[in-house]
């Protein structure tokens, strides 16, 4: 491999890995607050780029304005489904919750058949974003640039508010300790909505990331990629934000080395390889906290 | 004086098991009031109803006259009573100084005296600012969910067992922590198994016993009844 190829593979590998990380962060942060493992989370970010034909092709918005309506109905989205799906079984067993996003799951994938049929849909090609690039000899489109440093700049952003702001001291609460955080005065449900508009929002924009190299969009096109993604926040440490963006961008630079060594198929396999060896050696996790359960 | 909070006829089941059966108690404001009994007596169950934690089967609870049950936590907290509940439960993962500023969670105002007046109370926890909560010791996690509860700026502070798993020279500063937060005017309602500690310090004191107040009377008063002595203070006659 040369030296330009192998950057040419670093570069698409950080790129995918960033879009990876930044749906496993809708993952983490719902499992660190509902101890819920969103598993509607991927067929959110399908319905996304459903969202994004419609506001292009249908309505022929300008990219900038369709970016938008995508971001707000995505949001929409996965706050109504927790409002509905989620939060009438706030005190159930942990079981009933996880079997509701099963549920919803397979809701969405079947709403999206019946609305949108399953053949697949082109997605609309955003202009300045599929423009080939070319420096240092690795030619690339800008997308592919751009999305490593959209991640990290949303990251830092996060985890600003997450450490630094009255919001990001409530949802640390929260995640410990629902009862105390309401004798404190917390809106508990506020705060479980505000960390479902976090998700979707960067599930929205993971999603015009994802396709915008991509040709098609159909029913279950999010549901490999949102079990890769869970499989990130798992090798990460479930509940942990960092640990989400690391297992990211892991597994989607050993991906994309797989393929490029011409192991193609071979790739999908790794990765659950990697889920079931990380839960024998550290089921907790990178950055997992460890779960000690107090008598 | 008047009653800053009057409970009447207070029924709190869970799953059809009543827990609470009707109970009747007033705390006059600006006193210490405790609530006295044996474990599964029915004391949490009370203070949680009050906070809105728990929505009791029937009851009317009057807080400075006014109807506060079906309230929500927030709301309650908003009117100034709050809760320092059972076992502390102070975020492990926030700093000292979090638990303190989430403790004034509804309030908008500059926290700065506050945040002073607790450090004054509990030197210790100036010390340990920007330390994680988690890693302090049960009396120091003890006098951080006391300060938390304080940032509320509340008019009545209801504590759950205190000196819960403290050591007894801890549990004194506690009690005299409550005697001065008491003295700057702030209503106690203290629930405790430590029944001589707390009857000491008590205007008034309630006795619960599985669900049903079965005595009443000044915090002296109950120290010096022969049938406390043996079943709450362990002493024979």
């Amino acid at each position: 491999m040369t030296t330009n190829a192998f950057l040419q593979y670093c570069l698409t590998g950080i790129s995918i890995g960033g879009i990876y990380a930044l749906i496993a962060i809708g993952y983490t942060m719902v499992y660190g607050i509902l101890r819920l493992i969103n598993f509607a989370h991927g067929d959110i970010f399908m319905m996304a780029a459903y969202f994004m034909i419609f506001s292009m092709v249908n309505f022929a918005l300008p990219w900038y304005v369709a970016i938008i309506v995508v971001i707000t109905a995505t949001v929409i989205l996965g706050v109504t489904i927790e409002r509905i799906a989620y939060k009438p079984l706030r005190s159930a067993p942990r079981m009933s919750i996880m079997i509701s996003a099963i549920g919803v799951s397979y809701f969405l994938q079947n709403v999206a058949t019946y609305l949108f049929s399953a053949l697949p849909k082109p997605y609309p090609a955003i202009g300045f974003l599929t423009k080939i690039i070319s420096f240092g000899g690795i030619s690339t489109s800008v997308v592919t640039f751009i999305t490593p440093i959209l991640t990290l700049a949303f990251v830092f952003i996060l985890m600003q508010l997450i450490n630094h702001t009255k919001i990001g001291m409530a949802m640390r609460a929260v995640s410990k300790d629902f009862e105390t955080s309401q004798l404190m005065g917390i809106k508990i449900n506020r705060v479980i909505s505000f960390t479902f508009v976090i998700g979707c929002f960067l599930a929205a924009i993971g999603s015009v990331l994802y396709f915008t190299p991509r040709p098609s969009v159909y029913p279950l096109a999010g549901s490999l990629p949102g079990l890769k993604c869970f499989i990130a926040a798992v090798f990460g440490g479930i509940g942990s934000v960092p640990g989400a963006v690391l297992g990211g961008f892991i597994i989607g630079l050993s991906e994309t080395f797989i393929k490029a060594a011409g192991y193609s198929e071979f790739s999908d396999v790794f990765t659950f390889i990697l889920l079931i060896v990380i839960l024998l050696i550290k089921p907790t996790g990178l950055f997992g906290e460890k779960i000690t359960e107090k008598v | 004086m008047s009653n800053i909070l009057e409970i009447k006829n207070l029924v709190v089941s869970y799953g059809g098991i009543e827990a609470v059966k009707g109970i009747n108690m007033v705390v006059p404001e600006g006193e210490i009031v405790t609530l006295i009994g044996a474990n599964g007596a029915g004391k949490s169950t009370t203070l949680k109803s009050i906070s809105g934690l728990v929505k009791p089967k029937q009851a009317s609870i009057l807080y400075k006259g006014k109807e506060i049950v079906g309230q929500s936590p927030d709301f309650i907290v908003s009117q100034g009573i709050t809760l320092v509940p059972e076992g502390r439960r102070v975020f492990p993962n926030l700093t000292v100084l979090e638990n303190l500023k989430i403790g004034a969670y509804l309030r908008k105002d500059n926290l700065k005296d506050d945040l002073e007046y607790v450090f004054t109370l509990f030197p210790r926890l100036r010390e340990r600012e920007w330390q994680m909560a988690g890693t302090l010791s049960g009396g120091e996690q003890q006098m951080l969910a006391v300060g938390r509860a304080l940032m509320s700026r509340p008019k009545v502070i209801m504590m759950d067992e205190p000196s819960l798993g403290l050591a007894p020279l801890v549990v004194k500063d506690i009690f005299n922590i409550i005697q001065t937060i008491n003295k700057e005017g702030i209503t106690v309602l203290l629930i405790e198994q430590n029944a001589n500690m707390a009857l000491k310090i008590a205007h008034k004191a309630y006795v619960i016993e599985t669900g049903t107040i079965t005595m009443e009377g000044t915090g002296d008063e109950l120290l010096a009844n022969e049938e406390i002595k043996q079943a709450y203070l362990g002493k024979t006659k």
